[in-house]
C-alpha cells in the first residue's frame, strides 16, 4: 500500500495559494457542550475537547495530547498503512544538501520543500494561463482568429533570451513584450497590452518558461 | 532625391529583374539568358547577392543539362477561415493562384499539398474550391488534417472526391496518400466534433494521436503498387512528411517505416509533403523527401530531429506578412527524379537540384541560410 503522508496542520501559509473557493473544507460536527472540536487534516477524523471551549488558550502539554489522540484515531482507521514522518516537509532548509551543524540559519531562506511546493505551483498557474491565452485568439483580443501558437508552437521562435535588443524594423530598443504587442497588434489584429495588464504577464511567463535552460544573451541577431 | 533604405532599393532592383524575365516571356532562352546574365552581373558588381541564388538563371542554368520532361506547380497549406474572419489569408491563397497562372508555360498540372481550410468547415472548404477554380491547370487535391477532423472528410471528399488515388503520367506512377488518420483520442474524452478539430489543430497540442497512414490505407498503397514494375519512377504526394522528424508537433508518420518498406523495391521514389510550412529535405534510402511552403504561415523548425540534408531556409521576417510563405514547382526530369522550385515570396526563391537528394549531400548543395534559426 502506498504510504500516507500526513501533517497535523494544514499550513496557513498555503492560504494564498490552496484557499480558494475550489478547495474543499473540512465541515466538522459542532460539540452539543459547546467543547472545542479539532479536525485531522485528512478531512475525515476529528476530536472534541473535553472541557475546553473555542478560543481557551492551551498549554503544549494539551495540545501534544489532542495531535496524540487525533493520530491515534487515524492509525486505527488505517491499520495498513505505513508512517512515514515527514520531515523533509517540516523542517526548515538549512543552505546546501545534508549542511552540517555549522551552517548558516537565519529566517530568511528558511523554507521547506512544502514551501518550495506551493511556490512551483503558484508560478506553474502563471505559466499554464499565459499557455492558455498563447494559443487563444480570443483571450488574446484578436480579431482575426490568429493565435500565437499558429506561428510559434511550443513558443518556439520567441527567442525571449535575445531581448533587449535594436529591432530594426521599429526602429528602436525592444524587450520581449514590445514583440509580444506588435504580434498583438499586427498579426492577431488585436490591441497591446498595457505594460501591466495580467495577460501580458503571463503571456511573459509562459514564452520564458519554454526557454528554461537557455544562455541569456541580449542583442543577438 | 527622396531618401531610399537599403531595403526599398534592393527590392526596386529586383522588381526590375523579375519584371524583364516576366517581359521576355515568349522570347527565345538566348534572350533570355541574356537579360538574366545582365541582370545578375549588375546585381553581384552592387554585392548585393551571389548571381547563382537567383532562381531564373539556375533554371536556364539546369536548361543546359537538364531539361525537365514538364512541370507541376504547387500549392499548399493555405489554412483558409472565411474571408470575413480573417481576409489574410484569403488574399494569399488568391496570390498562390495567380502566380501559378502567371507561369509560362503552364505546368501540366497542380499540386494542392493539404490543410485547404483552417477548421475544416464547409464554409471554408467551398471558398478554397471556390479560389482554386481559378487555376488554369488541372488540380490534383490532397487532404489535410485540417480539412478533415471535423466531419472527418465528408465535405472534403463531396468537393474533391477520394482522398486517396492513383494515376500515372507520362511514364511516372503518381500516388496520392492519405497520410493523416488518427487513431481515436475523441471519443474517450467525450468531445465534440468541433473540439476534435481544435484539438488537431493545435500543433502543439499533445492531446490528439500522431498521423498514420494506418493499416487499410497501407494496404491499399501495397495493391496499387503491386503491378508496377521497380524501374518506374514513383511520386507520392502525402500530407504528413512519411518519415518521422519531430513527434510533438506532428511533423511525424507513426508507421512511416512500414510505409518506406512498401516503397523500398522502386529504384526512383520521390515524396511531396505539406504540413511542415518550411524548407525542409530528407533522403531515407531510395527516398527522396521534399516539404512544401505553406501560403498561410512559416513554422520554425523543431528543436531537434531536423533531417541532416536539410538546408534550412532563412527565418521569416516577423514584420512581413508573406515572408517564408510561398509556392513553387516540381520540375520533374526524363529520370522521373524531381527538381524543386521553392518559390519563397519576397526572397530569392531556392532551387533544390534532384541530384543534392540522391547524391546524400554532395553535389548541387543549395545555398546554406544566413539567418539560421534561434
Amino acid at each position: 500500500m502506498r504510504p500516507h503522508r500526513l501533517a497535523f496542520v494544514l499550513s496557513l501559509a498555503a492560504g494564498p495559494a490552496l484557499a480558494g473557493s475550489d478547495v474543499p473544507r473540512h465541515q466538522l460536527t459542532p460539540s452539543p457542550e459547546g467543547n472545542l472540536v479539532v479536525g485531522l487534516c485528512d478531512g475525515e477524523t476529528s476530536i472534541e475537547v473535553k472541557g475546553v471551549k473555542p478560543g481557551d488558550q492551551l498549554t503544549r502539554e494539551q495540545g501534544q495530547q489532542i495531535a496524540g489522540a487525533l493520530m491515534q484515531e487515524w492509525r486505527q482507521k488505517h491499520p495498513d498503512a505505513e508512517w512515514i514522518v515527514a520531515a523533509a516537509d517540516g523542517a526548515p532548509e538549512a543552505p546546501g544538501a545534508g549542511a552540517s551543524a555549522e551552517s548558516q540559519f537565519q529566517t530568511y531562506g528558511a523554507f521547506t520543500g512544502r514551501d518550495r511546493r506551493i511556490w512551483q505551483e503558484s508560478t506553474e498557474r502563471l505559466v499554464a494561463e499565459g499557455k492558455r491565452i498563447f494559443h487563444d485568439d480570443k483571450a488574446l483580443g484578436g480579431t482575426n482568429a490568429v493565435s500565437c501558437d499558429m506561428c510559434h508552437p511550443d513558443a518556439s521562435n520567441t527567442h525571449p533570451e535575445t531581448y533587449p535588443k535594436f529591432q530594426v524594423q521599429l526602429g528602436r530598443v525592444a524587450l520581449l513584450r514590445d514583440m509580444i504587442n506588435w504580434c498583438i497588434e499586427n498579426p492577431v489584429r488585436g490591441k497591446p497590452f498595457a505594460d501591466d495588464d495580467p495577460r501580458l504577464k503571463a503571456l511573459e511567463a509562459y514564452i520564458l518558461a519554454q526557454r528554461k535552460g537557455i544562455a541569456l544573451d541580449y542583442g543577438k541577431h | 532625391m527622396a531618401h531610399k533604405s537599403i531595403e526599398t532599393k534592393y527590392y526596386e532592383e529586383r522588381a526590375s529583374f523579375f519584371g524583364d524575365l516576366t517581359r521576355l516571356g515568349a522570347l527565345s532562352r538566348r534572350g533570355f539568358l541574356q537579360v538574366a546574365g545582365v541582370s545578375a552581373g549588375i546585381a553581384a558588381a552592387k554585392g548585393l547577392i551571389v548571381p547563382q541564388s537567383f532562381q531564373l538563371i539556375e533554371i536556364a542554368q539546369a536548361a543546359e543539362t537538364a531539361t525537365p520532361a514538364f512541370t507541376i506547380a504547387y500549392i499548399s497549406d493555405t489554412h483558409l477561415y472565411t474571408r470575413k474572419v480573417n481576409d489574410r489569408f484569403v488574399r494569399s491563397a488568391v496570390k498562390a493562384v495567380e502566380e501559378v497562372n502567371a507561369l509560362d508555360p503552364q505546368p501540366d498540372f497542380v499540386l494542392f499539398g493539404g490543410d485547404l481550410a483552417q477548421l475544416g468547415r464547409p464554409e471554408e472548404l467551398d471558398l478554397g474550391a471556390q479560389i482554386l477554380k481559378d487555376l488554369k491547370a488541372p488540380l490534383k487535391m490532397m487532404v489535410g488534417e485540417h480539412d478533415w477532423f471535423l466531419d472527418m472528410g465528408e465535405h472534403w471528399r463531396s468537393l474533391f472526391g477520394p482522398s486517396q488515388y492513383s494515376f500515372n503520367y507520362k511514364g511516372i506512377h503518381f500516388v496520392t496518400l492519405m497520410s493523416v488518420q488518427e487513431k481515436d483520442f475523441w471519443t474517450a474524452r467525450g468531445m465534440t466534433p468541433e473540439e476534435r478539430m481544435h484539438t488537431v489543430a493545435g500543433l502543439d497540442n499533445g492531446v490528439q494521436s500522431r498521423f498514420e497512414v494506418g493499416p487499410e490505407g497501407r494496404h491499399w498503397l501495397q495493391t496499387d503498387l503491386a503491378a508496377i514494375d521497380k524501374k518506374t519512377p514513383i511520386v507520392i504526394f502525402s500530407h504528413s512528411p512519411l518519415y518521422k522528424y519531430y513527434r510533438n508537433w506532428n511533423f511525424w508518420t507513426e508507421d512511416a517505416d512500414d510505409v518506406q518498406a512498401i516503397l523500398a523495391k522502386f529504384d526512383t521514389v520521390s515524396v511531396i509533403h505539406g504540413h511542415t510550412h518550411q524548407l525542409l529535405l530528407n533522403r531515407i534510402g531510395n527516398i527522396s523527401f521534399y516539404g512544401l511552403l505553406s501560403t498561410a504561415w512559416p513554422w520554425p523548425y523543431a528543436p531537434e530531429g531536423l533531417p541532416k540534408l536539410t538546408v534550412q531556409m532563412n527565418r521569416a521576417d516577423p514584420f512581413n506578412a508573406f515572408d517564408g510563405c510561398g509556392d513553387g514547382q516540381l520540375n520533374v526530369l526524363a529520370s522521373g527524379m524531381i527538381d524543386k522550385v521553392y518559390n519563397l515570396w519576397n526572397r530569392n526563391p531556392v532551387t533544390v537540384r534532384a541530384n543534392y537528394l540522391s547524391s546524400n549531400g554532395t553535389k548541387d548543395r543549395p545555398g546554406a541560410t544566413t539567418l539560421s534559426s534561434y
